[in-house]
């Protein structure tokens, strides 16, 4: 890849600065010869996406940064559009998920508890449980499933047919208006509905545990659960919610956008855009967790 | 004549285009080209001459591999966001249009001026109803183009490069996949640009418009170029494309010769 690729790219404000044609190159490469060669396949394809995520991370939060007063008339009603999608129009099902994961996780953490002496456990099991993994997690991979494949698909289909060049065109930064509002409405819209969810779930928690007569009044329990909870856990819930918000939407983006795609490969890109956000999420999750640990 | 009159609008010197799709195949070398403003040139080639090319780089959305071109006076080696108000002198319609499916007709033409200009929906309508008044296209306005013939999208392509009023238009074979009524009214309506219209000041536009087919064309006032075997031919104007010997530009009059003679 030639140097300064990306920059020039950008500077010259064309959609194809994103284009990584190595990849292109081996995935279309014949057959590898050995597990080694595959092996060294997987691992440089692996190198040259990470390369091409950062980059395209980089030049996004850049588009942020300078381009914050640009067009605002147009780009303000885009981020709201986006925080619905990624947000508002997700919240019933957010609502019933809310439910099941409190009916089948956490009612039985706190019958499991109440069963054994260690109802004093509970917020702290809920806190852990529910505020720093579960709650956080399961909303970013439901936001994943629902938007960020739309997001490959929508960009996919927009990029093949010519939709991009004609944004060039016209003197509008594609990643202005394509990316910016998609990366800031995912990461508000994850953090919100993941506050709708833990609430939602620890609510649903306690009524199932109610139902199975647990000695615990609403009282205690949400006393247990607020005594539990500690400044960092808000600042970190805020912070991991719209990292993965942040990169589902990169990572999306980028398979839609940063590659020349036919028509007939769309479906295969999306495919492979939520495996890599899982992938990030949980590699997102396990830097959180550190944190957490070392503070 | 003062100078930004005389400064050529389109000056290419030894230019090589690059394909757009591969940018390791050159697809036209060593182009010596100047348009001057108020031109009208037709650039002709076959299929795959790299017509679209030339027109990409021409609105300054590729760079040369080699050579220097400039526009409107700017070398477009480093055309960046600094040199956007350049790149906004050129309006660029798309074969096909290339509009937005999401959007509406109106969103698609207002969307340039909204954006360039930062207008909410209210304050940039009166332009765009006044555009999509002149090309006929009120009635679709709140149609999405899929749910439009492509004869109307191709002209909702052209009000959404004319909304920010261009001194330059670059046209990729609009022509093509137009029905007869269709074909007339675009070659009436470029010609009422080429001679300036009242919507743009009355300022006569420059027209670069590529295509496959010379035939629709044939006009004194209007400057020719043949794209074949990767170079660029200036042929002159219609009484000189009709004397060439050249077999290409015979290929591309010959419905015309068979037209006639019928």
């Amino acid at each position: 890849m030639p140097a300064g690729f990306y920059a020039a790219g950008v500077r010259g404000n064309l959609a194809k600065a994103f284009e990584l044609t190595n990849t292109q190159l081996l995935r279309r490469a014949a057959l590898p010869k050995s597990y080694t060669d595959l092996l060294g396949r997987k691992l440089f394809l692996a190198l040259l996406t990470v390369q091409g995520l950062g980059a395209f991370a980089l030049i996004t939060l850049g588009v942020i940064l300078q381009k914050n007063t640009t067009a605002k008339n147009v780009i303000r009603p885009r981020i709201r559009q986006e925080i619905a999608r990624a947000g508002v129009a997700l919240l019933p099902m957010f609502f019933f998920v809310a439910l099941a994961l409190g009916f089948l996780v956490i009612g039985q953490t706190v019958s499991t508890l109440a069963k054994v002496g260690a109802i004093s456990y509970l917020g702290s099991t809920m806190v852990i449980v529910v505020v720093r993994e579960l709650g956080p997690l399961l909303a970013a991979f439901l936001v994943l499933a629902r938007v960020g494949t739309a997001n490959v698909i929508e960009l996919g289909t927009a990029r093949a047919l010519g939709e991009v060049e004609a944004l060039e065109a016209l003197g509008i930064d594609p990643v202005h208006y394509l990316i910016v509002p998609r990366v800031i409405g995912m990461a508000l819209g994850i953090f919100s509905l993941t506050v709708y969810l833990i609430i939602g779930a620890l609510a649903s928690g306690y009524l199932f545990a109610f139902l199975q007569d647990v000695p615990l009044t609403p009282g205690d329990y949400f006393k247990q659960i607020v005594e539990s909870l500690g400044w960092l856990d808000f600042a970190l819930l805020a912070l991991k919610t719209m990292a993965f918000g942040f990169f589902i939407a990169i990572v999306t983006c980028y398979h839609g956008l940063a590659q020349p795609l036919r028509l007939e490969e769309v479906s295969r890109v999306a495919v492979r855009a939520v495996t890599q956000g899982i992938v990030v999420c949980v590699l997102i999750d396990a830097v959180f967790i550190v944190l957490y640990l070392v503070t | 004549m003062s100078e930004t009159q005389t400064i050529p609008v389109i000056e290419m010197r030894g230019v090589s285009i690059a394909a757009m799709r591969d940018a390791s195949f050159t697809m036209v070398a060593d182009v010596d080209w100047s348009v001057a403003a108020g031109e009208f040139w037709v650039v002709a080639g076959q299929e795959l001459s790299g017509k679209s090319d030339l027109l990409m780089l021409a609105a300054g959305l590729m760079s040369p591999v080699a050579g220097s071109y400039k526009l409107f006076g700017s070398d477009t080696k480093d055309f960046g966001e600094a040199e956007l108000a350049e790149r906004l002198r050129v309006g660029f319609i798309f074969q096909g249009g290339q509009l937005f499916n999401q959007l509406t007709i109106a969103e698609n033409v207002a969307l340039p001026l909204r954006y360039q200009k930062n207008l909410t929906v209210a304050e940039a309508v009166k332009e765009v109803s006044a555009l999509l008044e002149l090309l006929e296209l009120t009635p679709l306005a709140d149609v999405t183009p899929a749910n439009v013939a492509a004869n109307w999208r191709q002209r909702a392509a052209l009000a959404r490069a004319l909304i920010l009023k261009p001194e330059l238009l670059l046209l990729d074979n609009p022509l093509a996949g137009l029905g007869a009524r269709h074909r007339q009214w675009w070659l009436r309506f470029l010609n009422q640009l080429s001679g300036g219209h009242e919507l743009f000041g009355g300022k006569p536009m420059t027209l670069v418009v590529s295509t496959d087919d010379l035939r629709p064309w044939q006009d004194a006032r209007r400057k020719f170029a043949l794209l074949h075997k990767k170079k660029i031919i200036l042929l002159g104007g219609w009484n000189e494309v009709e004397t060439i010997g050249d077999s290409v530009v015979k290929e591309l009059l010959a419905a015309q010769h068979e037209t006639t003679t019928q």
